[in-house]
């Protein structure tokens, strides 16, 4: 019973980690998104896929203030233009370089590991080693309440620290509607239904009309341009750094290792798990204890279900 | 209507069709025999371009189609069966359907032709083509090929594996599309399929036609088979 008050009165932190967990899962599920769709459909493992998250933050915090004025206004500017550039980019990048190696699953890995230092680097020597900050387009506290009982009575209250910022509410709810209209539009328009026949077989695809190699690009385009959309998201809540892409490209590999490769529901499942995980270990334990875990559970992925927790076997 | 002129194939460095030529005519059944590996499916795959021809050309109602892009060749019109079904086994019926229909400008009316000719997939056109048994797979290959709207369709192996009813089905669906005058080039493994429905046959060996007989002659010296095929 001990152990019930003690959860009870920490319940505040808790919550506060399970938001930042969900934040954490948001981000997490645009970016693994991104990478899954790109494994799935084209069988490309982007090792660079990280960085076109520090693009779409470097982007947007150029387009920003390059904009000025209004937080609102500069920002909703990079929101819809950062990810389209460098969705763009992306697009020209497979068509340039990956399309130059056949798609071939090894020389890709090569080559994109190659894009990872040419962006990586490119970026220090246009953008600098200084980490750049944009300005939230709103940012409000909502205070949470909370209860406890004082002389065998319930007694609400409101702890302090205890609140949720709606900027990060609103990035929650954007990646949610966001993956929610990938997901409309993979089952339910033209564009996705030429993605699933390329997925399922390429050859047989363009034997029926499909333009694979173009297929492919907007493909690679959607799916880094994903990454972008996230490295805006998050741009307010951290900065922009030409290094941001690494733990992200990691957390990435994490979350659709463990969701299965090339599995949409199970990459989001997996963000989720990790999200999660990670909030709560940070904040009740450390950042360091959140990441053995996290890397523990991939171990234990690949050891008992290679294929990830909803990944199937292809042929 | 189809003509293939001297196409030289290889798979790398290693050479699989040489100098192969071959005509396809307006409602007639062009039956390509040959033992195995002697460049059938690889001869229907260089005409939909999906292998790259090295010499020689192919041109279908008077337009060059070798080594146009893969996706370009079904818009002339050439509808593909291929070995093995390959049907997108993941997808609806309706959704297979669709996939074929992507050249079309006016797939409704593509689509109820072909599903008119094999009924039975009308009331299955939610259920997953993986689910469907191996003849339902069959037709639904057949009838997504002619959701192209195809004046010529290639057909690799369609019975392989089938039951004797459904081989039945597929061969009388073959000879209607040779009656609504269509060009077709079969390869066929089953000899009474042959000999039941070829206007002409052709036969292949290391990647070389190697001799070309009308169908009547053939059924009255079946002979040639085992002679060429060892059957």
């Amino acid at each position: 019973m001990g152990y019930v008050w003690q959860l009870w009165a920490d319940g505040p932190t808790i919550l506060i980690a399970l938001f930042e967990g969900a934040l954490l899962a948001a981000v997490l599920a645009l970016m693994a998104a991104g990478l899954s769709l790109v494994f799935g459909v084209m069988r490309v493992v982007n090792v660079a896929h990280g960085e076109f998250y520090m693009l779409g933050a470097v982007a947007a915090w150029f387009i920003a203030s390059q904009i000025g004025g209004s937080p609102a206004v500069s920002f909703v500017a990079a929101l819809i233009v950062a990810p389209l550039l460098v969705g763009a980019l992306a697009a020209m990048i497979d068509i340039t370089v990956i399309k130059k190696v056949n798609y071939d699953p090894e020389r890709t890995i090569v080559a994109t590991i190659g894009l990872l230092y040419i962006i990586q680097q490119g970026t220090l020597m246009g953008f600098g080693a200084v980490p750049r900050a944009v300005e939230p387009p709103f940012d409000h506290r909502i205070a949470i309440p909370w209860w406890e009982k004082v002389d065998g009575v319930w007694e609400m209250y409101w702890p302090w620290g205890l609140s949720i910022s709606t900027y990060k509410v609103f990035v929650i709810v954007a990646a949610i509607v966001i993956i929610s209209a990938l997901r409309y539009a993979m089952t339910h328009s033209k564009a996705g239904l030429i993605m699933r026949a390329t997925q399922l077989d390429s050859e047989t695809a363009q034997a029926f009309g499909i333009p694979v190699g173009r297929v492919y690009a907007g493909v690679f385009g959607v799916g880094c341009g994903l990454a972008a959309l996230a490295g805006v998201l998050i741009l307010p809540i951290q900065q922009a750094h030409y290094l941001m892409g690494g733990e992200a490209l990691l957390s990435s590999f994490i979350v659709v290792i463990i969701g299965g490769l090339g599995s949409f529901g199970g990459t989001i499942i997996a963000a989720i798990i990790i999200g999660m995980t990670d909030s709560i270990l940070t904040i009740f334990f450390s950042p360091i204890i959140a990441k053995i875990v996290a890397t523990l559970l991939v171990a234990l992925v690949l050891v008992f279900k290679p294929t990830g927790l909803f990944g199937t076997k292809r042929q | 209507m189809l003509e293939v002129r001297s196409i030289n194939v290889a798979y790398g460095p290693v050479p699989v069709l040489r100098d192969l030529s071959l005509t396809a005519n307006q409602g007639e059944i062009l039956c390509l025999l040959g033992r195995n590996g002697a460049g059938k499916t690889t001869t229907m795959k260089a005409i939909m371009g999906l292998l790259p021809v090295t010499a020689g050309t192919v041109t279908f109602q008077g337009n060059t189609i070798s080594n146009v892009p893969a996706h370009i060749v079904p818009t002339h019109g050439i509808g593909y069966i291929p070995q093995g079904r390959k049907l997108f086994g993941e997808l609806t019926v309706a959704e297979n359907l669709a996939v074929g229909l992507q050249t079309r400008k006016s797939p409704q009316r593509v689509m109820d032709a072909a599903l008119d000719m094999f009924p039975a997939l009308k009331t299955r056109l939610n259920q997953r083509s993986e689910t469907l048994s191996g003849g339902e797979q069959t037709m639904l290959t057949v009838a997504r090929a002619l959701c192209v709207d195809p004046h010529l369709l290639l057909l690799d192996e369609p019975t392989e594996g089938l039951q004797p009813s459904m081989i039945k089905a597929i061969r009388d669906a073959i000879l209607q599309l040779r009656r609504d005058g269509k060009a077709i080039i079969l390869v066929e493994q089953r000899m009474d399929s042959v000999l039941a429905v070829a206007d002409r046959v052709a036969f292949i060996e290391q990647g070389q036609i190697v001799e070309t007989t009308d169908g009547d002659s053939l059924r009255a010296n079946p002979s040639l088979l085992r002679a060429r095929l060892g059957v």
